[in-house]
């Protein structure tokens, strides 16, 4: 694929999540729709802001947990009942107690292991490289003590001159250009 | 701070005026700060004297699994003190001693999290660090004590040439299960926890190594909203999941004794008691660490005293249902009417080896459950630190005493024998701390110690103002 070339978007800055906020949401409302915050640590109002609701983690999760009890228990009962009958004590082949308790095991392994990666996967990481880091202030900040929203000209509102005219009414420390 | 009143008692600049408990977090930090703090100890590029100091002495510690280990496998289980009827022996001692150990980590990342326990923030990475190599500690044992280790790989379901498989019905194969299951999830959490943090330190990181290295293990994290949200909803998940993992590993390792038919291991009460004695130890192990951490790295503002405050009244609880199990041991051995009951906890109290269950008593229940009820001792560092050693002696005991004095006396007098640890046992148990110390050391110096998100989670200015602290600016719809 060859890279893509020209602007990714206006990025604003903003000392406290309160301006940043109260700017996401009035960008909302003036009809922006592709637009993204990057924040230091998880700011829900920002989510809220973004009509940004549900994900999928949990059902990827559910999904992974079903697959592990599922698994677990096939395996426990083909492995003791037909490829390796054992007669421990007189008891049953089919010992479904004792199954339950690898089969718990798995459901947490395997949810937990759907739970972790498929976050992973919805968010499109690992992504070593993305526009925003192109930002000369967007490394300083953003992982640390700075809050952005960024428009992104793939909105079909976006323009350079009235989108940064529009950012630039908040009390933003600053807004750039990001090329992709 | 000062406010003008009329009598101004001298008050401490920790305590909350409002509520008079130590704070969480001292007053006066921002986000920049805390940031530095913590990323500092990472970042710096004068690594402390004291610091290599430390790994070498743990290194040197840790070559006892190294040597002994060796020396296991070439000679085979005969080095150890192990024997018929003592057959379990410090390997079982240890690896449930070392696992338990590593609950409290999972209890502060987990349980903590969904009781929203904020306070947890500050203490949670390292108490997950600690698990994970309380785990590694931990997992050794039963991988060297099955004999031939260099085939502990059987232990895992795997299609194989021979056509055999594992045994289902047995509770060391759910062993299996359960400790490999809570490695992984626990080595996951962590991670999924650091990334933000991996992010932070690739961007102040300036050697170009440390930004290419955390910048790999950040995975390229931005701090998106759309990310932050599935990663919270992932971290609760997680924490979810990990809550009845760790009551379960417990449990399914009380099972190994359990399921056993000999008096002092036959016991429904065991699963909670296992679990109970778990969880205090661990504690006792994050402020054997958390102590002389936060005093080396200068972390009191961020590891208070609330934070041991509130740990010692956790140890405080869980020594309390330990205690109970004690007690309902007795009783039981007593209200059974079973002759062997009986019999083994006489000879358990009274017996050869009765000192270890009068060590266990005096270190375990006497000496912490009297003194924590003191807010001045549970703030006292000191004495934490000493107490926070005591327990796990004790803890240690009462796996020693569960294990050995169950067995070496059994039903069939012409059986008796007893049990005397060699110098292998306790080479390779006494290389388990170098190794846990070691390991910790390195965490220490390379990977965030405290999480830093969290922390900035928990800091004033995080507070979204509702209802326009920018009510002045006008918006004007572009049409």
């Amino acid at each position: 694929m060859p890279p893509r070339e020209g602007i990714y978007g206006l990025l604003a800055e903003f000392n406290t999540p309160t301006d940043l906020v109260f700017a996401t949401e009035q960008a909302r409302q003036a009809g922006y729709r592709r637009m993204e915050c990057y924040t230091p640590y998880p700011v829900e109002e920002a989510a809220e802001a973004l009509h940004f609701h549900s994900t999928r983690v949990p059902l990827v999760c559910l999904l992974g947990g079903l697959m592990g009890v599922t698994t677990a228990f096939l395996m426990e009962t083909w492995m003791s009942v037909w490829a390796y009958p054992l007669n421990i004590a007189g008891r049953p082949l089919f010992s479904w107690p004792a199954f339950i308790i690898p089969a718990y095991e798995w459901t947490i392994l395997f949810a937990g292991l759907s739970a972790a990666f498929g976050m992973i996967a919805l968010n499109g990481l690992p992504q070593l490289y993305h526009p925003v880091f192109n930002a000369p202030n967007f490394r300083n900040g953003a992982t640390t003590d700075k809050f952005f929203l960024c428009l992104e000209a793939t909105d079909p509102k976006f323009s350079l001159t009235e989108t940064r005219g529009f950012l630039e009414q908040f009390p933003a420390v600053s807004v750039v250009e990001v090329d992709h | 701070m000062a406010t003008k009143g009329p009598i101004q008692p001298i008050v401490d600049p920790m305590i909350d005026p409002r509520t008079g408990e130590y704070a969480v977090i001292a007053p006066g930090h921002n986000f920049k700060s805390v940031t530095q703090k913590i990323g500092g100890i990472v970042l710096t590029a004068n690594t402390p004297l004291a610091w290599f100091f430390g790994l070498i002495v743990a290194a040197g510690i840790a070559q006892g699994v190294i040597v002994g280990i060796t020396w296991l496998v070439l000679k085979g289980i005969g080095i150890w003190g192990v024997t018929i009827p003592g057959a379990w022996g410090f390997a079982i001692i240890n690896f449930v001693w070392w696992i338990g150990i590593g609950h409290a980590g999972t209890l502060i990342s987990a349980i903590l999290l969904l009781f929203k326990q904020t306070w947890r923030n500050s203490i949670n990475r390292f108490a997950e660090a600690m698990t994970i190599f309380a785990v590694v500690c931990a997992g050794m044992f039963p991988l060297i004590h099955v004999g031939r280790p260099w085939v502990s790989y059987w232990l895992f379901p795997y299609p194989n040439t021979m056509n055999v498989w594992p045994q289902f019905r047995s509770p060391l194969c759910w062993d299996v299960f359960a400790v490999s299951t809570y490695a992984t999830i626990s080595i996951v959490f962590w991670y999924i926890g650091m990334i933000p943090d991996f992010g932070t330190l690739r961007d102040r990181a300036t050697l170009p190594l440390a930004k290419y290295v955390y910048g790999m293990l950040s995975l390229g994290w931005r701090g998106s909203t759309r990310h932050w949200i599935r990663y919270e909803t992932a971290s609760l998940l997680l924490a979810g999941l990990s809550t009845p993992l760790v009551l379960s590993v417990h449990t399914v390792i009380s099972f190994d004794f359990a399921v056993a038919a000999l008096a002092g291991w036959h016991t429904t009460i065991f699963p909670p008691y296992f679990v109970a004695g778990a969880i205090y130890s661990g504690f006792a192990m994050v402020l054997t660490l958390a102590i002389p951490i936060r005093k080396f790295y200068h972390l009191e503002d961020l590891v208070t005293l609330r934070h041991l405050d509130n740990m010692a009244k956790v140890m405080l609880g869980t020594g309390l249902i330990v205690a109970y199990g004690y007690g309902m041991e007795v009783f039981m051995a007593w209200f059974s009417a079973s002759h062997w009951e009986f019999f083994m906890m006489w000879n358990r109290m009274f017996g050869p080896m009765g000192w270890a269950y009068w060590m266990l008593i005096l270190t375990n229940i006497a000496s912490p459950l009297t003194t924590l009820w003191s807010r001045k001792l549970r703030v006292n560092v000191g004495y934490l630190f000493v107490l926070s050693f005591i327990v796990n002696i004790g803890m240690w005991f009462e796996r020693f005493v569960i294990v050995v004095t169950s067995l070496y006396r059994d039903y069939l007098p012409s059986s008796w024998g007893t049990y005397k640890a060699t110098r292998w046992d306790y080479m390779i148990f006494i290389g388990t701390w170098g190794l846990f110390t070691f390991l910790f050391l390195l965490f220490a110096r390379f990977l965030p110690m405290i999480p830093m998100s969290e922390i900035r989670m928990m800091l004033p200015q995080t507070k979204v103002k509702r209802g326009g602290a920018d009510s002045e600016t006008v918006v004007e719809e572009t049409a």
